[in-house]
């Protein structure tokens, strides 16, 4: 083991009572981790020494040492490789991809390796892949993707993907704790957002997998969404509940995969309505497998059409007024949940 | 004095003793035999899918993998095979019931039916299950010595790549890995002239694969691959030297394909006269059995004796295989995650209900 050196000032802000950040919140809970368990490392580029492309590990090859915080080379099949045979061995590895745009290149490994693995007989690979993802913040085509539906067609596989403080804490520890391979999504729209600081709990909590959580109640119709659009449909909501009365409801999905289709449903039979909204790309985005899975077991329920809200089939650009264009805005969310009501 | 029926004796090389030269021979028979039983179950419709056999090669796959430490505990060293290394499998502690079964898809083979072929894992015995995407298993590999080193363990992992799987990225990226962070990994590449029906000369413009050793900055070494006792010597080397912390090690083990990619290829790429000449010149197991006749290390009928020991052997595996029953379907779903069975289609549950899908 290295030299420990003492726990930074910026891992303890929720033991000293004080809010912190999406990322703030994620950092906790990987060096709790870290502490709780030797057989968690991470592994990724620029992690060690300098902290990470966001600083996510900052502090952590200090505190934790080169063999629990190692920097790779450029090889995110190498590196997502070499954490499955360490995950065969035992341990619990984080990878980190710079962005996940970049996870694209490791997709051979994780969906015909990683995924496969317990299936096939050669054992769980209890490992976790998380990185920053979405757009907002003018990164470009290849800084601002969202490919959970690339990854949420493969069975073997969990997609985390968490929206506020808490739950992101909660969710990395379960994440890690998990005995099967989970793809763990950080908007980076969200990271430092001030309006997300919260203070967290001090004891060790955990959010389970696989579970939705209701951001917000609702009679009217329900808004099912995930990560940076939980925030604009609640600000949706509320503008929908001051101009026009309807009482919307809002279900953050926290987990995509496994889907958590009860949460749905039970808010579909409750508001008869439901629009679904994503930050990803329309066709072939998850809005069409959760309408289909409402069609199959809640139709009668229904008094609309389920509608969604989705990125446009293109790119992420990266000039702003392009940008603003292409994402789901606000005021989509509210034309489109109008335009549900009044069906 | 010798009395003159009996060979005169030499000094048996890499420290290697006679109990262990007769147990190389076994194993290589073994493989050879089993292949052939293999083959024969697969004619008569018994194997299932498609069966690969290793003729030519079966001496460097037994005599890499008996350079590792083998333990039944999980304290041993660990290998990841490719489709034709049935003779490390076997040497490293896979036994022939086992593989008999996989073949034939059995519920009681130990990927219970999920996975074909060699593809079988047992950690406490050290093996990993092949992959079919080429070269991903050299990541893998690199991350399993990667634990070896972070655990502080003695361990070595060594891992099988064909000339033309050297082409893919994994393969860089898993050996880089490996060179930068001296990981206890060997890297076997067979060089069998072929990748499927591609020759190496379209794999690599390369003099040789081991050239591409010193590019990362780790050992490599070429040897004659149908020369057990070279490949072992080679192996040992290689071993050695992660063990004790010198890092990772290519090895490129010159030898050749004599069947064709899987049964149902026949090789109609291939000059027959070059098969030809590798079976009566250059057949590992009889360069073998030459080598340990000549140097007085064994004798013929200690040879025979293991070859009939080796049949019975099989007689049994093959009984006791076809014994076994096929998987029931419903485990089609189970071990997809660790948190129980995956949900049936709703037309497979009774009476067919939609919302239960």
């Amino acid at each position: 083991m290295a030299t420990v050196i003492e726990k930074p000032e910026h891992v303890r802000l929720t033991e000293q009572g004080k809010p912190v950040t999406l990322l703030e919140a994620i950092r906790e809970g990987m060096w709790e981790e870290m502490e709780r368990d030797e057989r968690v490392f991470v592994m990724g580029e620029d992690i060690g020494a300098y902290g990470g492309a966001f600083k996510m590990t900052d502090g952590f090859l200090d505190h934790f040492g080169g063999m629990r915080v190692i920097d790779t080379p450029i090889s995110e099949t190498g590196f997502t490789g070499a954490a499955a045979g360490a995950a065969h061995m035992g341990m619990r590895p984080i990878v980190e991809m710079q962005f996940m745009d970049f996870v694209s290149t490791a997709y051979d490994i994780i969906t015909n390796y990683i995924a496969t693995s317990r299936y096939r007989g050669s054992g769980g690979v209890p490992m976790v892949i998380r990185g920053p993802t979405g757009g907002g913040v003018r990164g470009g085509p290849f800084h601002s993707q969202n490919p959970e539906m690339a990854f949420f067609h493969t069975p073997g596989l969990k997609i985390v993907y968490p929206s506020t403080a808490h739950d992101a804490k909660g969710l990395i520890k379960a994440a890690i704790r998990d005995d099967d391979p989970v793809l763990f999504f950080e908007h980076k729209w969200l990271y430092r957002r001030p309006q997300l600081r919260e203070v967290l709990p001090q004891d060790d909590y955990i959010v389970p997998l696989g579970k939705a959580r209701t951001h917000r109640e609702g009679t009217d119709l329900t808004i099912v969404t995930y990560a940076a659009m939980v925030h604009k449909s609640a600000e949706a909501a509320e503008i929908l509940q001051k101009e026009d009365g309807l009482s919307v409801e809002v279900i953050d999905l926290r987990t995509l995969l496994p889907l958590d289709e009860e949460a749905i449903i039970q808010s579909v039979k409750k508001t008869n309505r439901l629009l679904i909204v994503h930050e990803d790309t329309r066709t072939g985005g998850i809005a069409g497998e959760i309408a289909m899975r409402v069609n199959e077991k809640a139709w009668e329920w229904l008094d609309a059409p389920v509608l969604r809200v989705a990125a446009a089939d293109a790119p992420v650009p990266y000039s702003p007024p392009l940008e603003d264009y292409f994402l789901p805005q606000v005021e989509d969310v509210v034309k489109a949940a109008r335009h549900l009501a009044a069906y | 004095m010798a009395n003159k029926t009996r060979a005169r004796t030499t000094t048996i090389p890499h420290g290697l003793t006679r109990d262990q030269l007769l147990e190389m021979y076994r194993l290589v028979r073994l493989t050879r035999s089993l292949e052939e039983r293999l083959e024969l179950l697969f004619k008569q419709s018994k194997v299932i899918g498609g069966l690969f056999r290793s003729l030519g090669q079966e001496g460097e796959s037994v005599a890499s993998a008996y350079a590792l430490r083998r333990r039944t505990d999980g304290t041993g060293d660990m290998l990841s095979p490719l489709i034709r290394n049935l003779g490390s499998m076997l040497t490293i502690g896979a036994k022939p019931v086992e593989v008999v079964k996989q073949y034939m898809a059995k519920g009681d083979s130990l990927a219970r039916g999920k996975e074909l072929n060699i593809h079988i894992t047992d950690y406490d015995r050290g093996f990993v299950g092949q992959i079919s995407p080429l070269g991903d298993l050299i990541p893998v590999m690199a991350g399993v010595a990667l634990t070896f080193k972070q655990r502080g363990e003695d361990r070595v992992a060594m891992v099988y790549i064909g000339d033309g799987a050297t082409s893919t990225g994994a393969f860089h990226e898993g050996v880089n890995f490996a060179a930068v962070q001296k990981l206890p990994l060997v890297v076997i590449v067979e060089n069998n002239r072929w990748a499927y029906s591609t020759p190496s000369k379209f794999m690599t413009a390369a003099r040789s694969f081991v050239d591409k050793a010193p590019g990362y900055g780790m050992a490599g070494e070429q040897v004659d691959g149908n020369d057990m006792l070279a490949v072992y010597g080679a192996s040992k080397r290689a071993v050695e030297r992660a063990r004790s912390g010198g890092g990772a090690t290519l090895i490129e083990v010159m030898t050749y394909r004599r069947k064709g990619h899987a049964q149902h290829d026949a090789q109609t790429y291939v000059d027959p006269a070059e098969i030809e000449h590798w079976a009566s010149t250059n057949d590992p197991i009889d360069r073998y059995v030459k080598a340990l006749l000549d140097n007085g290390w064994a004798t013929a009928q200690e040879l025979t004796g293991i070859g009939e020991q080796i049949d019975r052997e099989l007689d049994e595996a093959v009984a006791e295989a076809e014994k076994s029953p096929l998987p029931p379907p419903e485990e089609a779903l189970t071990d997809v995650y660790a948190d129980g069975p995956v949900n049936a289609p709703w037309t497979r549950h009774e009476p067919a209900d939609p919302t239960r899908a």
